[in-house]
């Protein structure tokens, strides 16, 4: 693949495009190219829940990544809110550190709310 | 509710967000509406059956054959997202479809099932539109064609919330939210191509080019429509036309495309079932299997 095959414009302002040779334009085409940024995506269930992580997509900026978002994740009525980030944005703990980062909270067991009663109209606990 | 039960609703997850209604089919997602719950679905007295039936094939017909155009880019689209995209906006037409062919099942009499409409018609009973069966073309034609058809169809569809025929009402209702998203993804499409590269623009002006000389088609008045919208039940399309320019305008604008000349009205007039070649291309594939093995079951 070539640079200038690797390369996006947006020289009108309304996104990024890819450009190249082989950039797929219709039926038949099927030549290996350049992909978009990755975005991570989170989906509100309902009201009152967190947004939880789903899954990931490419997009070429931020508006394209939220339609992306709706229609890959959100097709079965999962959602009422949608986040989409960076992939590059996000800093991530390493395997390396498991055992300094997490190993150390394994025996406080007194840390954990198990020693009284959860009340019955607290939802989502 | 005891603590156990709490635990229980901890450990399952999805159990508690579906908790709302007896929906359990689904791994996430709940609370799933049905589009005719709570309408009459008889046909009122003083309608015409024969043109109601007639207006529901017309308005169903559209957005069954595009449906089917859409579908056939899934495996093709030049991103997975878009291909999700496109096949979601088939499926909405699609939802679309049923529920009006369903209706001119009603209104007809004939309480045929929707599937003799979709797959035992021959082309010249389809009352599509011409714009809805062109072929695909390109991506940006594609995406030019569904600007066109969902500004036209928003338009129509906003109207026909008003409807007198409370089952048209409905679908209506339901249809324009499923339309004001396929109108906003063709149109943030338009932009993205026609501000794009010079390759992109060059397309968009292409796409946009070849499927203008059918938009003067969409908003000439067949005699059905004129009879039901003086009755109530239907919409001129004549009326929808300056929405459409308008909208059309303000993107093609923003899209840095400019709107191709009026070309000559084709001959074809979808809506008295003429047609062209596409479709009996397109009907010869999405019927074979109908067709072939007439009681089969799916």
């Amino acid at each position: 693949m070539t640079d200038e095959a690797k390369s996006f414009t947006a020289e009108g302002g309304h996104g990024a495009v890819p450009t190249g040779s082989d950039v797929p334009t219709g039926s038949g085409t099927a030549t290996p190219r350049n992909s978009w940024p990755l975005w991570e995506v989170f989906v509100r269930g309902k009201r009152g829940l967190n947004h939880v992580h789903v899954g990931s997509l490419h997009a070429a900026d931020g508006e394209m990544a939220l339609g992306n978002a709706r229609d890959v994740y959100t097709r079965r009525n999962e959602g009422v809110s949608i986040w989409v980030v960076p992939a590059a944005a996000i800093t991530a703990s390493s395997p390396d550190e498991k055992d300094s980062f997490f190993a150390p909270s394994g025996d406080k067991v007194y840390r954990h709310p198990t020693f009284y009663e959860i009340p019955d109209n607290v939802p989502h606990m | 509710m005891g603590h156990n039960d709490h635990q229980d609703d901890f450990a399952d997850a999805y159990g508690s967000i579906a908790a709302d209604n007896d929906e359990h089919r689904w791994a996430f997602g709940s609370g799933f509406d049905d589009p005719l719950a709570g309408v009459d679905t008889s046909v009122q007295s003083g309608v015409d059956g024969t043109d109601l039936a007639t207006y529901c094939l017309m308005l169903g017909d559209d957005a069954l054959v595009l449906s089917h155009r859409l579908q056939e880019w899934v495996s093709w689209a030049p991103e997975l997202e878009d291909e999700v995209a496109i096949a979601n906006i088939g499926l909405d037409l699609l939802g679309q479809a049923r529920l009006l062919l369903a209706r001119a099942a009603k209104a007809d009499g004939s309480d045929r099932g929707e599937d003799a409409y979709a797959y035992l018609r021959d082309p010249s009973e389809f009352r599509n539109v011409t714009l809805v069966e062109l072929d695909n073309g390109d991506f940006a034609q594609s995406l030019a064609r569904l600007l066109i058809f969902s500004t036209y169809r928003l338009a129509l569809l906003d109207r026909l919330r008003t409807s007198r025929d409370p089952v048209l009402a409905a679908i209506a209702a339901k249809g324009v939210k499923e339309v004001t998203y396929h109108r906003d993804y063709a149109a943030r499409w338009m932009l993205r191509l026609g501000d794009g590269t010079g390759e992109s623009h060059s397309r968009a002006d292409s796409g946009l080019t070849a499927v203008w000389p059918y938009v003067d088609e969409l908003f000439a008045p067949h005699e059905v429509e004129v009879r039901l919208a003086a009755a109530g039940i239907g919409v001129d399309p004549s009326s929808l036309r300056a929405e459409f320019d308008s909208v059309v305008a303000e993107v093609l604008s923003a899209a840095t495309l400019t709107e191709p000349a009026r070309a000559d009205a084709p001959s074809a007039r979808g809506r008295n079932g003429e047609h062209i070649q596409a479709l009996t291309t397109l009907l010869t594939e999405m019927q074979g299997l109908a067709r072939s093995l007439p009681d089969a079951t799916w």
